[in-house]
Parts: structure tokens; C-alpha cells; sequence
């Protein structure tokens, strides 16, 4: 049987905690979307330079000349995937396996999640970071911007959840 | 002062640093439970609401020690990375991550996390990630104007709403306690077998009971910059911590003798300091001391710091300022710059016979007027403003 998981208020005083230490320590917020992006536009400076070098988005985020993964936010990805395996591995929930409720057949699952991942991807560049580096990050130094993205993000999922209930229950 | 970095802690360091933080995060993450999309999504469903509990601890908890590390001068938010508010990108953003929630079942983090742990959807999830900021880097000149619309800056949730940051904390906490205690009603009543409400019910009222009080103090205390700005103007507050005064011709004295110990502190504005500056001075905007920028150049004991303005008065309240944050060796031009113009650098001569004492002061003005007019002309126009140095942040980029 795996273990359960830890108490939800509990775990949220630490994720906090962590999060405090970043702001002392850093100066600035957790994030995950940021990680993303600097694999993204180091695919596209190492595949397409010429295309990137015209691009004021790519030029904007990763300079030319300048390694987009040598980043805060990919450092702290890649602590992330460590200390999720590490905790997976503790707690006996390490299983290769696509989560999905019994009726949903697997290519939907697979569909699903590719296209709500793209959705999240354009999502975060407009609100500029996700649930962790606007909604979470901008929440712990009063981010205005923060709190309306957050908002955004579960009042519209809300608000469509019954649309796609199929999916879930 | 917090931040650490780069002070503390070189940017080559922080780069480890990120990577222990990561494995904080992740590990937290998925020890409660976020590796899995269909308790991600019972959130919507009313089936588990693990994702508000832990989200909304985990803000008020970084948000209420944000609050008290500023509050005890030991964070200084004006250099903390604050995410930008661009009015329509944020709402546009979180609707189009909404339906990619309830779509995809993870947010980025937890798509990580889940791959991490070996769930198939999480991978195909960042991998999807990945491809739609693809697809926001190809269209993007199409849609800058949309991104860049509705630019606030770097404004507060709490300024937004005309509250304190403490107020704004407390209604935030309220609004907390609440939805725990709501959320968990629907929760029994929609997912009887949960096993998220299996926890010692009264520690969990104590908390909550706690968490409150935390909020009225939060509430309570106010802010740091508003308490040290209205106390360093308080009259009654500067005639029970008087600073010391020195006259224009000591400081006379001391510019046209180069003096390495003396600072003079030019707290007018930046035009008019960039139009005349005295030798030497550097040119601060009171609440700028708060911070951490001017603290090499005030925090030297053994130089001498002459604060000044147009008039004695406003450098009073900016003095008293420093001093109150600590600064040491501090003092202010008797007259303000107007005194010293009009006793040095204007000074008419006296009618009538003189004693030998006034005679030689006269002398002495009159050759530091000319002295020193030549060191301003020489010095020019001065550039004053110093951009803090906000820490780049963010996922935004």
C-alpha cells in the first residue's frame, strides 16, 4: 500500500517557508514555467539561430551569446525533478504509469494532458509565470498582477470544470 | 538585509542555491500530493480540495514573513523581484491556464513533478508545455500588443485595493480560515472516504485560531516605511533626538580643504541637484535610506555625514531619519543650502569698521566663495540618480 500523503496544511507551511527563504535568500520567487522557457528558446537558439536572432522574443529572453540555461529557474527544475523523485522514492509512489479515471481511454488522457500542457505554456508567458512563479510567487510579495492571474487561473477553471467533468470523474 | 544576493551570496552561488530550493520544492510537492493529476483536479470537482489547502498556506505563510522580515528591517522589498502587473496579459493568462488545468490535470510544477515520479501524463503535460511557449514565441509580435497593455508596474495587491499591506494580509487570512472551513464541509459531504479531513480536528481549530491573531498583528504593526517616515517628522520626536548642526563656515572649511571625512548629503531633488552640487556630496531621496542601496555610503562611522536641503527643516526630518535607522556621525547645515549661500557663497561685505576676528572671517568667506565656486564649476552637471537594483525574476522573462 503506498503511504499517505502528508497533511495539506502542513505541507503548504513548508512549500511557504521555502518559498519565504527564496525571497530572503534570492530576492525573488519560485517558479517552473521560467525553466520551460529557457528549454524552449535554447532548442530554438541551438536548431534555428538565425531565426531566433530575429525574434524579439527569443533576443528578449536569452540574449544571443548568452547560454539560457544557465538560469535560476533551470537550476531550481532541475532540484525540483530531484527532490519529487527522492520523495516518490520515500514514500513508495515511484510507478511508471499514465493516470487517468478507469472509463477514460488512454489516447484521450495522452491528447488531454499535450494539449492542456500547450495551453498552460501560452497561458504562462501572457501572465508571465504560472501557479508557481505568478499565482504563488506574486501572492507572497503582493503582486497585484499575481493575485489577478491567480484569480484568472481558478475562477476559469471553475468555471469550465463541468465542461470536461468526462475527463476527471 | 535580505536579499543575500548578491551581497552574501555571489550569483555563481545562487545558481546552487536555486538547485536546494528546487529539491525543497519538489520533494514538498509531491509529498502532498501534487503529483497526481486527479487530485490536482478534485480541486474543481469538489472531490479534494488538498490543492487550495496547500496553496493558500503556503501564500499567507511566505506572504505574513514577507510582511514581518520588512517590517524588522531585515528584507528590503525595493530590491525583491516583484512580478509586473500588465492588466490584460495577467486575466488573459490565467483564463487561457485555467482551462489547460482542467484540461491537462497539472500546472507546470506539478507536471514536473509528476514526471518526475514516473506519471506518463505529466511528461506528455510539460512536454505540451514546451510546445505552446513554442507557439507563443512564434506569434508573439502578433500579440505584443496585448502583452504589453495595462502596464501598472510594480504594483501592490494591497495599494490596489487602498488598504496597508497589514489589512490586506488580514482580509486575506479571513478569507483563508474560511474557505478551509467551507471547503472541508463540501468536501465530507461530496467525498465521504477522503482521507484529507482524517486529521486531529482541534489542532487544526488552534491553527486556525492562530493564524487569526497572526493576521491582527500583521494588521496591527503597519509598515516599516510609513512608521519611520512620520516618526522622523515628528517634531516632538526631533526635539527629544536633536542632531548636531555645523555651521557653513565649518563645512566650508572642510570642502575647500578636501576633507576624505566629510559626506555632504544633498537631500534635494534630483534636477536641482543635478543644476548645482556642492563638491563631494551625493545627492539621496529619504526613502531611499530605507533601503539597502546608500548603506556603504552611511554606514561609514568615522566619516562625517552633513545632511542639507534648500532649508534647515527638510534635512532635519532626513536625518533624523538616518539616525533612526542606525546611522552614526551624523549632521545638518545650519541654515540649509540658502544659509550657505548667503553666508558663503553670496556673502556681501560688511560696511563699516571691522574687528580683527570679524576681519578675518571675512576673509576667510571670501576666498572659500571663490574656491569653492571654482570646484562646483568644475564638477558640472552631475548625473544623481542611482537605479536600485531590483533582482530579475520571474518567469516572464
Amino acid at each position: 500500500m503506498k503511504t499517505r500523503y502528508m497533511n495539506p496544511y502542513l505541507a503548504g507551511f513548508l512549500l511557504g517557508l521555502i518559498l519565504l527563504a527564496t525571497v530572503f535568500i534570492s530576492g525573488r520567487g519560485l517558479g517552473a514555467s521560467g525553466a520551460l522557457k529557457a528549454v524552449v528558446s535554447s532548442t530554438v537558439w541551438a536548431v534555428a539561430p538565425g531565426h531566433a536572432a530575429h525574434s524579439a522574443f527569443y533576443q528578449g529572453a536569452h540574449p544571443q551569446g548568452k547560454s539560457p540555461l544557465m538560469e535560476w529557474l533551470v537550476f531550481e527544475a532541475l532540484g525540483v525533478v530531484l527532490g519529487a523523485f527522492v520523495s516518490g522514492v520515500i514514500s513508495d509512489r515511484l510507478t511508471f504509469t499514465l493516470e487517468r479515471p478507469p472509463h477514460v481511454k488512454s489516447w484521450v488522457r495522452v491528447a488531454g494532458a499535450f494539449a492542456g500542457g500547450a495551453l498552460f505554456g501560452i497561458g504562462s508567458q501572457f501572465g508571465r509565470g504560472c501557479t508557481s512563479g505568478a499565482a504563488l510567487s506574486g501572492m507572497a510579495v503582493l503582486s497585484a498582477g499575481g493575485f489577478l492571474t491567480m484569480l484568472a487561473i481558478f475562477g476559469s477553471a471553475y468555471a469550465v470544470a463541468y465542461f470536461f467533468r468526462k475527463l476527471w470523474t | 538585509m535580505g536579499p543575500l544576493v548578491p551581497d552574501v551570496i555571489s550569483p555563481e552561488l545562487d545558481l546552487v542555491v536555486a538547485f536546494l530550493l528546487g529539491i525543497a520544492f519538489g520533494f514538498v510537492l509531491e509529498q502532498a500530493g501534487f503529483s497526481s493529476s486527479r487530485r490536482l483536479t478534485g480541486l474543481f470537482y469538489g472531490t479534494d480540495f488538498t490543492v487550495l489547502r496547500v496553496f493558500f498556506t503556503a501564500g499567507v505563510t511566505a506572504m505574513s514573513g514577507v510582511l514581518l522580515l520588512s517590517r524588522l528591517g531585515l528584507l528590503d522589498m525595493d530590491v525583491v523581484y516583484i512580478n509586473p502587473t500588465f492588466l490584460q496579459s495577467a486575466i488573459l493568462g490565467g483564463v487561457i491556464m485555467g482551462f489547460g488545468f482542467v484540461i491537462g490535470g497539472f500546472c507546470p510544477g506539478t507536471g514536473i513533478c509528476g514526471a518526475a515520479v514516473g506519471r506518463i501524463d505529466g511528461i506528455v503535460f510539460v512536454l505540451g508545455g514546451l510546445f505552446g511557449i513554442f507557439l507563443f514565441g512564434e506569434a508573439y509580435p502578433h500579440v505584443l500588443n496585448i502583452y504589453t497593455a495595462g502596464s501598472y508596474g510594480d504594483l501592490l495587491v494591497s495599494q490596489s485595493l487602498g488598504l496597508t499591506q497589514g489589512q490586506f494580509a488580514l482580509s486575506l487570512i479571513v478569507v483563508a480560515v474560511t474557505a478551509f472551513g467551507i471547503t472541508t464541509r463540501i468536501e465530507k459531504r461530496v467525498n465521504p472516504d477522503s482521507d484529507s479531513f482524517r486529521f486531529p480536528l482541534r489542532a487544526h481549530r488552534w491553527a486556525g485560531a492562530g493564524v487569526l491573531i497572526l493576521g491582527v498583528i500583521l494588521a496591527g504593526i503597519g509598515d516599516r516605511k510609513s512608521i519611520l517616515l512620520a516618526k522622523a517628522a515628528d517634531p516632538a520626536w526631533q526635539r527629544a533626538h536633536p542632531i548636531e548642526r555645523m555651521t557653513p563656515d565649518e563645512l566650508a572649511f572642510h570642502i575647500i580643504d578636501g576633507d576624505p571625512r566629510l559626506v555632504p548629503v544633498d537631500m534635494r531633488d534630483a534636477a536641482a541637484f543635478a543644476n548645482m552640487s556642492l563638491p563631494g556630496s551625493i545627492n539621496i531621496q529619504p526613502p531611499a535610506m530605507l533601503g539597502k542601496m546608500w548603506r556603504d555610503e552611511l554606514g561609514q562611522d568615522h566619516k562625517r555625514k552633513v545632511f542639507f536641503a534648500q532649508d534647515e527643516q527638510a534635512a532635519v526630518s532626513a536625518a533624523t531619519l538616518a539616525q533612526l535607522l542606525g546611522y552614526r556621525n551624523i549632521a545638518v547645515l545650519e541654515g540649509g543650502l540658502d544659509g550657505f549661500a548667503s553666508s558663503i557663497l553670496q556673502a556681501a561685505a560688511p560696511a563699516g569698521v571691522l574687528s580683527a576676528d570679524v576681519a578675518a572671517a571675512v576673509r576667510f568667506r571670501a576666498r572659500a566663495a571663490a574656491e569653492i565656486a571654482v570646484l562646483i564649476k568644475q564638477r558640472g552637471g552631475v548625473k544623481p540618480i542611482r537605479q536600485i537594483k531590483k533582482v530579475q525574476g520571474g518567469c516572464g522573462g
